[in-house]
């Protein structure tokens, strides 16, 4: 079984990823499943029922339309087809902040490690990182930058509301 | 003479002036140093690909050029201090080969660091307080500013503050690191616009209201490359406090809808011409309602707290006019010249900015050697405060000068290669480093810089000729500038040769160009290297015929638009008169 980052654990992976070609059919697999979004808005009444149903986004859809389901969905992933496409940022982002998702917000797709630490300030907390990746080292990078200068997410305040700044203790040479 | 005490070596925390880092500031570019060795450590084990090491290297300014990697090390708002000019220097001579390149984002590169010292490079930067972080790849890069900024007697107010909140705002934000493109954002606060401004993915004008407020008036999609655009306001009067979640909302509507098929139509520009300005601010606006006076709106302490590092430092009392200085003005011919273009208004009596040209003949326009920084930065500290500027035009300002130490430092700048007098005429050029080093370039720059001096060398012809600015870039993406030069240059590839094509009427919205702010039109087809002197010298003789009284080249394309240019510089083919003048030569 597939492991994935969940806050800062690696854990199992029990959910799969459903990722239908073009065409075929919009059913549900059973199990716990992530549906492409256009799934889950063809038939979140019927599978609002189920609590082994979550969602995918991919980074040109709008997660403005899962406004309504955001608190029926037990996780919500973004998924980055490549980790230069910098979309799914701001669409995890706008889910936490704008859209008060509360539940798990997890980056699949082209997740490396050095990702790890801008996904969980924007509001990631759990990372399916690339298999090929070595998910334990990749652990110590959650956290590269302990006071970042910006409000997001995580922090929630900038640091010029955080802290008191200008607090210089030695010039440095 | 000098008013710092001599012998006494400078602290970046007794500086006026500048900012100082504190603790966070500290700990975010030493948390960098480490983060960045360790990339480099997993690069060279294998567990991080060349692809996937890229856009990690290019967020910390290292490229893999034709010869070794670049480095591009920021400096924010083109502010340095005489400390980190010798870091630099040191750099310079202990990783590299003896000198570095001053650029045209106020940024210095290094041509020929090896890989496995760009870590301890890097350590050493910050020692001083210096980094290299996102000086290239698809992020915000180094906010530039005005070259001018505090002294200069148009000012409505120090940009500084503002451009050094917006470069701890954009550092490592961790919403904006992978975005189309790379993003360029430029603040100015002055009647003359000295920072290229309308020229950036956002310009901040920084202005005053009735009541002494400060607002800003934001331009976006502006920018050079292969789409050159100047940038449209979407916004008038915005309060400064909202600066920074202002630019959010641009930033979060660029990053959600640009274009990601094509490279070459993802910048912010492409976007807001595709949307249409109105609805590229209207979806801004949107967006901001969200964040306006939220966490990111900017307090008046923390305004003040960045404020307060630039404060002017205490200038001493000085009558207006040095009569000695005035008496060596009149009686020294090449001061003279050199003073004519190389010394700026101050708005502190008797002071002045110095401009110190690095465009000598035969000298790559912008380079400047280890021992070349050292001189400088005791210049810095004997003529001034310790404190220095580098412009987007590639020269380095002094600028805190006594009139009575004109004459001084001039002399000490001539026995040292920086004193040529040729500052906003046409052998200032701005130019790329070009096919010579870059691997992006599709043509050298370098050589054409040099034998355009080389034809106009006579400095009586260049300063009747005038201010003009003479951009050359070595490929679209337009380092050099050259679709805001008066005269730019564009090196382009065909057929695997290399070509040169010709635009004129460009400004980069200084006052050189009347402070307009526009695109270059292309005069023609494409020449070959060695007909460049010929092609410049014709546009030149055209103007020259052509002018009246007070125009300046800049002035007659703008009377007469390119025709007349056009005609004289497609008369007779170039190459056959240059072999004709040979001839007669022989």
């Amino acid at each position: 079984m597939s492991e994935i980052i969940l806050r800062d654990r690696v854990v199992a992976d029990t959910w799969q990823i459903h990722r239908p070609e073009a065409g075929t059919s919009p059913a549900v697999p059973a199990g716990h499943v992530l549906v492409p979004l256009a799934i889950w808005l063809g038939q979140a009444d019927v599978i609002a029922s189920r609590s082994d149903v979550g969602v995918w986004i991919a980074p040109h859809e709008d997660p403005a339309t899962l406004r309504d389901s955001l608190d029926r969905l037990p996780v919500v992933a973004v998924d980055f087809p490549k980790f230069t496409d910098g979309r799914g940022y701001s669409i995890g982002h706008l889910l936490r902040t704008r859209y008060g998702y509360r539940g798990e917000l997890r980056a699949i797709g082209d997740v490396l490690p050095d990702q790890l630490d801008y996904l969980r300030r924007v509001g990631f907390d759990a990372y399916a990182v690339r298999a090929d990746k070595d998910i334990r080292d990749a652990l110590r990078l959650l956290t590269t930058f302990s006071e970042p200068y910006q409000n997001s997410w995580e922090p929630p305040l900038p640091a010029f509301r955080r802290v008191a700044r200008g607090q210089v203790t030695e010039v440095p040479r | 003479m000098a008013h710092a005490a001599a012998g006494n070596a400078f602290d970046i925390g007794e500086l006026a002036g500048m900012y100082v880092y504190d603790q966070i500031d500290r700990t975010i570019v030493a948390e960098r140093v480490a983060q960045y060795r360790d990339q480099l450590r997993r690069f060279q084990a294998g567990t991080l690909s060349e692809d996937e090491f890229r856009p990690l290297r290019l967020q910390n300014g290292l490229y893999i050029q034709k010869h070794a990697p670049m480095l591009r090390v920021a400096i924010p708002y083109g502010l340095l201090s005489s400390t980190q000019l010798r870091m630099l220097a040191t750099i310079a001579r202990k990783y590299d080969r003896g000198y570095a390149h001053f650029t045209t984002r106020q940024n210095i590169q290094y041509n020929w660091p090896r890989l496995e010292d760009t870590g301890d490079i890097l350590a050493d930067l910050a020692s001083v307080e210096m980094h290299a972080i996102q000086t290239s790849g698809n992020c915000v890069r180094n906010i530039t500013s005005d070259e001018f900024a505090g002294i200069a007697p148009d000012e409505i107010l120090d940009p500084r503050p503002m451009a050094e909140i917006l470069r701890q705002w954009s550092t490592f934000h961790p919403e904006f690191a992978f975005l189309p493109r790379k993003f360029k954002i430029a603040v100015s606060a002055a009647a003359e616009d000295r920072a290229a401004t309308a020229f950036h993915d956002i310009g901040l004008y920084l202005e005053k209201d009735a009541a002494g407020g400060i607002r800003v008036r934001v331009l976006v999609g502006g920018g050079m490359g292969r789409t050159p655009i100047v940038g449209v306001v979407i916004r008038q009067d915005l309060p400064w406090e909202h600066t920074l979640t202002y630019v959010e909302a641009i930033l979060r509507v660029y990053n959600r809808h640009g274009r990601r098929d094509n490279m070459y139509k993802a910048r912010i520009k492409i976007l807001v011409k595709a949307l249409g300005p109105d609805e590229f601010a209207r979806q801004v606006e949107e967006e901001w309602v969200h964040l306006k006076d939220g966490a990111g709106l900017l307090t008046r302490e923390e305004y003040d707290r960045v404020a307060a590092y630039f404060v002017a430092p205490v200038h001493a009392t000085l009558p207006s006019v040095d009569a000695a200085h005035e008496a060596r003005l009149a009686d020294d011919v090449p001061f003279r010249r050199w003073a004519g273009r190389a010394v700026r208004p101050h708005r502190v009596p008797g002071y002045r900015a110095v401009v110190l040209s690095l465009k000598p003949t035969g000298v790559p326009p912008g380079d400047v050697t280890a021992d070349q920084m050292n001189r400088i930065a005791d210049w810095a500290e004997r003529f001034g405060f310790g404190e220095l500027r580098v412009s987007h035009e590639q020269n380095v300002i002094l600028p805190d000068v006594r009139l009575s130490d004109l004459h001084e430092l001039w002399q000490e700048a001539r026995a040292h290669g920086l004193a040529t007098a040729n500052q906003g005429l046409l052998t200032d050029i701005i130019c790329c480093p070009g096919g010579d080093f870059c691997s992006l370039a599709n043509a050298k720059s370098i050589p054409i810089a040099e034998a355009v001096q080389r034809r106009f060398d006579d400095l009586d012809y260049l300063h009747d000729i005038g201010e003009i600015n003479l951009n050359i870039s070595g490929c679209m993406n337009s380092c050099g500038h050259h679709h805001a030069g008066h005269i730019g240059i564009l090196g382009v590839d065909k057929d695997g040769a290399e070509w040169y094509q010709v635009s004129i009427g460009g400004a980069d919205g200084s006052s050189a160009g009347r402070g307009r702010s526009a695109i270059g039109k292309v005069i023609g087809p494409s020449f070959a290297a060695d007909a460049m002197p010929e092609v410049i010298a014709r546009l030149i003789e055209t103007y020259l015929e052509l002018r009246a009284d007070g125009e300046r080249f800049i002035d007659v394309v703008e009377r007469t638009g390119i025709a007349p240019f056009k005609t004289r510089v497609y008369a007779t083919p170039v190459a056959a008169v240059q072999r004709a003048e040979e001839a007669v030569d022989v």
